[in-house]
């Protein structure tokens, strides 16, 4: 009994000697991480709209997406953070449109844990500058071997077709996500407003 | 009651006698997860070493409270606490580095060369011993990651600490920032580090049987070998 006893407060006196010096510790970091996650979504957002000075969160998107304003204040568009499959993990992009959706601006790669060498060239700006001034009306298409003719065409990396692939289906499928997300709150404000 | 060893000798046995990667095999799953570069290697051998250090030393300072059969759970809240500490610290103060090491800071909990240290030097020696075996450790561990990480991301990404150092000219080693590279280049080091102990144990027992042929004792038997400890 009396070595239970001894087990117990051991143990005890540890567990609260180890959880206050965490909550102290934790009430010194909390902020600053806050900070620095806040700080990163905002350097990844003008990533892609390199003249933003401000954004908005969208709520209710059931996605990440920010509309980005210039410094006066006048819309220049969309960021757009999209993920999905890519070759080993996911891939998260950032998707940068303009305010009708009709192109795109630019897009990064935030996260991707792609083959070194061969699917991380979707992070060199010979691929993922292919994207800067496309209209993505009719979604982007991604061509092999011959340089893209069309507005919307998109050349795959030699090697890395799959990683290639994964960039198109997610900035297609963001853009389509996004495309319902504005008509529908674009309808609701017609509802509110008769006329 | 065994020989007490010089307090030097408790921290530079750490280096390489008893180096935590090379010697003792412990901890291999950060070496191979985050060596692919040179700063990836210091910032986890410097965490590691902090842990490392201050639950040896808690711990070498509580050894004598703990009822033995707790001892690993005590061991375990303690490394832990240090653990998160520093994980918090990292991603507060370089965010960066945080995100490139990933999981791997919160899995430094396991981390078997901390609790291999633990058990089998600070629940048993006074909290100095303790901390300078720590540092010898941390020490050991920090130096097997430099050559390691040093090797890959020379041959894998042309540069060192990010800096090129290999001319454009040189084809990368794709294979070396793979994980598969990891384990070439760990396999690789520790052969010849066996390489190295071998040919010096072979060294000093020629010179041994030398000398004694010098001294006029033909017959050197296996025991008067042993005597001399090679």
């Amino acid at each position: 009994m009396k070595e239970i006893t001894h087990i117990l407060a051991t143990l005890t006196i540890i567990g609260i000697i180890a959880g206050g010096a965490l909550s102290l510790v934790n009430n010194w970091a909390a902020p600053k991480i806050l900070i620095n996650q806040k700080a990163e979504t905002e350097r990844a957002i003008y990533l892609v709209h390199l003249d933003g000075k401000r954004y908005e969160a969208m709520k209710d998107a059931g996605f990440e997406v920010y509309k980005v304003f210039d410094q006066t204040d006048k819309s220049v568009g969309y960021s757009l953070v999209y993920a999905g499959n890519g070759f080993q993990g996911k891939i998260k992009l950032m998707i940068g449109l303009t305010e009708n959706l009709s192109k795109i601006t630019s897009i990064e790669v935030l996260e991707q844990s792609e083959t070194p060498g061969l699917g991380t060239k979707i992070l060199e700006p010979p691929y993922k500058d292919q994207f800067k001034e496309l209209t993505p009306i009719a979604g982007i298409k991604l061509v092999k071997g011959v340089a893209p003719s069309n507005p919307n065409e998109v050349q795959s990396i030699t090697g890395a077709t799959i990683s290639s692939r994964a960039i198109v289906t997610i900035v297609n499928e963001g853009i389509s996500k996004l495309k319902t997300l504005v008509s529908k709150s674009s309808d609701q404000k017609r509802e509110g407003r008769p006329q | 009651m065994k020989k007490q060893v010089t307090l030097t000798k408790e921290f530079t046995k750490g280096l390489w006698e008893i180096n935590p990667i090379l010697k003792q095999i412990l901890g291999t799953c950060p070496t191979l997860a985050v060596t692919v570069s040179v700063m990836n290697g210091i910032a986890m051998a410097l965490a590691t070493t902090f842990v490392l250090v201050f639950s040896s030393l808690l711990i070498s300072l509580v050894r004598k409270l703990i009822p033995n059969q707790v001892r690993i759970a005590a061991y375990i809240v303690i490394i832990a606490s240090f653990v998160t500490i520093v994980d918090l610290v990292m991603k507060a103060q370089f965010p960066e580095l945080s995100k490139s090491l990933g999981p791997f800071i919160p899995l430094i909990v396991v981390n078997c060369i901390i609790l291999g240290r633990a058990e089998a030097f600070a629940s048993k020696n006074n909290p100095l011993r303790s901390v300078l075996d720590a540092l010898g450790n941390g020490a050991g561990f920090f130096i097997a990651l430099m050559v390691m990480s040093g090797i890959r991301e020379i041959l894998g990404s042309r540069s060192f600490l990010g800096f090129q150092v290999l001319p454009s000219a040189f084809e990368p080693w794709l294979i070396m920032i793979l994980p598969a590279g990891a384990f070439l280049v760990f396999g690789l080091l520790m052969g010849f580090s066996n390489m190295y102990v071998d040919r010096k144990k072979n060294l000093e027992r020629e010179a041994l049987i030398a000398q004694y042929k010098r001294v006029g004792r033909e017959e050197i038997t296996d025991n008067v070998l042993k005597e001399a400890g090679v």
